[in-house]
């Protein structure tokens, strides 16, 4: 069983709740996930459409709230959205985002750490999402990171784990789970993820924007299954050359 | 005399009625005080203190709510 922060989960599958055509769609989409942490985004209530709440759609029995400071572009910015976010959702867990640059959305890792550090004292439970640093893993686990976020690729571009040697270098480190988020555009890459070592995986985007994103769901769930039990089993050494599965012995009387 | 006052909501000004409470405004705007934080000048407020905070002239409101995103 997963824990982090003295909570245990059951299921390796974190959702986002960004993109979905509709509320109704979400909600169906997280139940098929089995996921009990979804993440949500801090922003203005619309004034014209005051009756637009995510909320009455998230049932907060199943899921643990983990508010993001996604928009946040640096510590100053995330710090004031996760007060805000622990005062909205009356929890103090947070995925801490800081990125600058709208292009590439990178993490900011100085500014991530700095945040991490004054939101862990002011006593928030905080999963960075960080850039596939190992250094900067350790460095976070030390400010008192909960867990840590590596990305695979960049948010929302479906490319997998494009960092996969220094996520494996971030697992074989870590003393707090392991979280690898974003650009997890398929199954594969999250099964891949997961016969990594990797704790648990967030993904948003592959399963809201997909043709049917229940079915897309419940596709990722099994993914994540399968990857953790060949993990937990123990996959079989890559190597250069070929070794014969069939006996090589027993062949005589072909010659 | 003036009999209203100015305040800033999400960025765009409106004029409401003096000795208004946070919680009428909120009502005005169709929304359920439940499922927005509040900042006010800076500094976000207690769900319990809607009921009375008296909205001043010149104040500066943030409603926030959480809205989808990964």
């Amino acid at each position: 069983m997963l824990t982090i922060a003295g909570r245990e989960f059951r299921s390796r599958l974190f959702g986002g709740t960004g993109k979905f055509a509709s509320a109704e769609v979400m909600r169906d989409a997280l139940v098929a996930s089995g996921t009990e942490m979804v993440t949500v985004a801090l922003r203005r209530v619309d004034l014209a459409d005051p009756a637009d709440d995510i909320m009455r759609v998230l049932d907060r029995e199943r899921y643990l709230l983990l508010p993001n400071t996604s928009g946040a572009r640096d510590a100053r910015e995330a710090i004031r959205l996760a007060h805000l976010a622990r005062a909205a959702g009356g929890t103090p867990w947070l995925k801490l985002e800081v990125t600058p640059d709208p292009r590439t959305l990178l993490p900011d890792p100085v500014e991530t750490l700095k945040a991490t550090e004054e939101l862990v004292k002011d006593g928030f439970i905080v999963l960075p999402y960080m850039n596939a640093d190992p250094i900067l893993a350790l460095r976070l686990q030390d400010a008192g990171a909960a867990a840590v976020m590596p990305l695979g690729s960049p948010i929302g571009t479906n490319q997998g784990i494009v960092t996969a040697f220094q996520v494996r270098i971030i697992i074989e480190q870590a003393r707090v789970p392991v979280v690898v988020d974003a650009g997890l555009g398929a199954p594969s890459h999250a099964a891949q993820a997961m016969e990594m070592g990797a704790d648990a995986v967030l993904v948003n985007t592959a399963i809201a924007v997909s043709g049917d994103p229940v079915r897309m769901a419940r596709a990722f769930a099994m993914a994540v299954a399968a990857g953790r039990d060949a993990y937990e089993a123990g996959l079989g050494e890559a190597r250069e050359n070929a070794a014969a599965s069939s006996p090589e012995t027993g062949l005589d009387f072909l010659r | 005399m003036s009999h209203s006052m100015k305040i800033v909501c999400n960025g765009v000004e409106r004029v409401c009625a003096p000795q208004t409470k946070l919680v009428d405004l909120l009502c005005d705007l169709g929304l359920e005080p439940d499922t927005v934080v509040v900042e006010c000048d800076g500094v976000i407020l207690r769900r319990e203190a809607y009921d009375t905070h008296l909205l001043t002239d010149g104040s500066v409101l943030e409603l926030i709510r959480f809205v989808g995103g990964g």
